[in-house]
């Protein structure tokens, strides 16, 4: 016989999905099937399942092997790297619940280390964008019972939260959007005609790195004056019809990705992207959203917000929280050899950061914790595999607007693997003896 | 004949589903060791579609598969899934905000037939000890 999960929560993109069942077998040790997630998320689910997966925690040998080594060895190895290092880089945090979240905060506090998340690749400059000017923004609720006009700008649904668009953003019917997508008038900006822009009413292909002009012609354009014939690629007649479209509106939603945050102009495209949203508000109701990416990289801002006062770059090394970004952000950090030691847990730096970045990780003493065998672990000295947060045990997450979502375990990890938090709670004891405090 | 093309990095499913499916795996190559060129900059290029091509930025290099553009057109653009192999020619800079200048970097794309696109795993390794032409 099996049983099935419901409402169980997918721990992987910032769409939180909450909906999915996952059949499994009655002894709860084996995961069958998943329903209602996407091709992504599912995939997530069945690999926790695979025959080959790694369940005990690696040492790196001189000729480049791995030994296995117990997990006490690991925690042994793990603990007096961070106590020893002057100024290690704890990075990741964003495939991880909020509890190991903070048992980490702790260890970075007491060894001085600077903690980023993987905000740091994605949304970091959107954070700092909100620092300047602020956010109006809501909940994918209201966006779902009330947004008619839905704007996606340097982002692609479609393909990075395939069921965003179903669930929040195009397709369903809501308290005041009882027609679903015919009642929404969806644009979307973006260089290349994604498979987004194809279910948009309006696309505007632009000029790849020319966002900042784009939005202030905008600005322009909702007051009504004149604007140059083409501005970043787009004549414009199509601007002018764009905010038009934006301003007769109910609620206006403004759903942005990478395309904005990762171009040149960084943070001051986002404060152009907001301040369009404040303008648009003295004609309609309008919100802005960022499209975050990890299930829980919202999550770890939360958790270091309230405990440190800052979302992402936190730099403890003096005592005291600081944050700079551009100096304590961890690219600038491993390109300037300003850290003697890294950290990684819930996160892929060896695949997702600058190529002169991984090797600086691979130059240092470094550990990574990973259910995964991934370029990261290919680069570290220490692998330690931990149990499927979402899968195998469970823990808060928040969701891309910021609503904490209790994600659900589902079967048992293989026998004797332990958990992101179990894993850290040791490093954390094992830290205060030799630091003495 | 080399071109210079625009090169932007970002998510795909296929990225995404290899990815979780195992970064080891060459599934995940397959999604992400991979360029997609624009109809008119292959013709350009003077090459058949699947091809292995060297992209060289100011950088980095690397090769990787050119296939035509999923979700195109986009002359004078190119996308390379994020992944190693895009991170291996993408501009660092930051300018002082802590981002990467992921979308963006002007790159150069030659023909390199006879030249291998590596696993993942393979690539960060050689990568890092050296032992890349
Ligand atoms: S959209 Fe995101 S959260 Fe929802 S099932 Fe897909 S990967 Fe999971």
């Amino acid at each position: 016989m099996t049983k099935t999960v419901t409402d169980v929560i997918c721990p992987f993109c910032g769409t939180l999905c909450d909906d999915l069942e996952v059949v499994v077998s009655d002894d709860g040790k084996q995961l069958l099937e998943v329903y209602n997630a996407c091709a992504i998320g599912a995939e997530k689910f069945l690999h926790s399942q695979a025959k080959d997966r790694i369940t005990r925690p690696r040492m790196r040998q001189e000729d480049g092997t791995w030994k296995e080594i117990t997990y006490d060895e690991a925690v042994e190895y793990t603990a007096n790297m961070l106590a020893d290092a002057k100024k290690p880089l704890m990075y990741g945090w964003s495939s991880t619940n909020c509890e190991a979240q903070a048992v980490g905060a702790e260890i970075g506090e007491a060894v001085g280390a600077v903690m980023d998340n993987t905000a740091t690749v994605c949304h970091g400059t959107s954070l700092i964008a909100v620092q300047d000017i602020g956010i109006p923004s809501c909940t994918l609720g209201e966006v779902k019972n009330r947004a008619d006009r839905v704007l996606f700008w340097g982002c692609n649904p479609a393909h990075a939260h395939p069921r965003h668009m179903s669930r929040y953003s195009i397709f369903p019917r809501g308290f005041f959007t009882g027609k679903g997508h015919t009642g929404r008038k969806v644009i979307v900006v973006d260089p290349r005609p994604t498979d987004t822009a194809s279910l948009a009413d309006i696309h505007l292909q632009i000029e790849q790195g020319h966002d900042y002009e784009l939005f202030d012609a905008l600005r322009v354009a909702f007051k009504g004056e004149k604007l140059p014939d083409v501005v970043a690629g787009i004549p414009k007649e199509k601007i002018y019809e764009v905010a038009e479209t934006l301003k007769s509106g109910r609620f206006a939603i403004i759903f942005f990705g990478m395309g904005v945050t990762q171009s040149i102009g960084k943070n001051h495209n986002i404060d152009a992207a907001i301040a369009v949203t404040r303008d648009l508000n003295e004609y309609t109701k309008a919100a802005i959203m960022p499209m975050r990416g990890h299930y829980n990289v919202t999550g770890s801002g939360q958790v270091w917000g309230w405990q440190f006062g800052f979302p992402f770059a936190v730099d403890l090394s003096r005592g005291f929280a600081r944050y700079n970004p551009g100096e304590t952000t961890s690219n600038d950090l491993l390109r300037r050899d300003e850290v003697d030691a890294v950290f990684v847990l819930g996160s892929d730096p060896g695949a997702h950061f600058p190529f002169n970045s991984v090797k600086k990780i691979y130059d240092l003493p470094s550990v990574v914790i990973d259910p995964h065998e991934t370029p990261t672990s290919e680069v570290c000295k220490v692998h330690v595999p931990v149990a499927f947060v979402g899968v195998e045990i469970g823990g808060c997450a928040y969701r891309m607007d910021n609503v904490p979502i209790e994600t659900r375990k589902v079967v048992d990890a293989p026998e004797g693997m332990m958990t992101d938090e179990e894993f850290l709670t040791r490093v954390l004891a094992r830290v205060k003896e030799l630091k003495g405090v | 004949m080399a071109i210079r093309v625009n090169l932007i990095t970002g998510r795909t499913i296929q990225q995404g589903v290899a990815m979780e499916a195992g970064k080891e795996k060459p599934a995940y190559a397959t999604a992400c060791g991979i360029i997609e060129l624009d109809p008119t900059d292959f013709k350009k290029l003077g090459a058949f579609r699947n091809t292995n091509v060297r992209v060289t930025s100011e950088h980095g290099s690397v090769v990787v598969k050119a296939v035509e553009a999923t979700q195109g057109p986009h002359p004078g653009v190119a996308y390379i899934p994020m992944g190693p192999w895009a991170n291996m020619v993408v501009n660092p800079n930051t300018y002082s905000t802590g981002m990467p200048t992921f979308k963006g970097t002007p790159v150069e794309v030659e023909v390199a037939k006879d030249e291998p696109v590596y696993s993942s795993l393979e690539l960060v390794r050689k990568a890092c000890r050296g032992e890349l032409a």
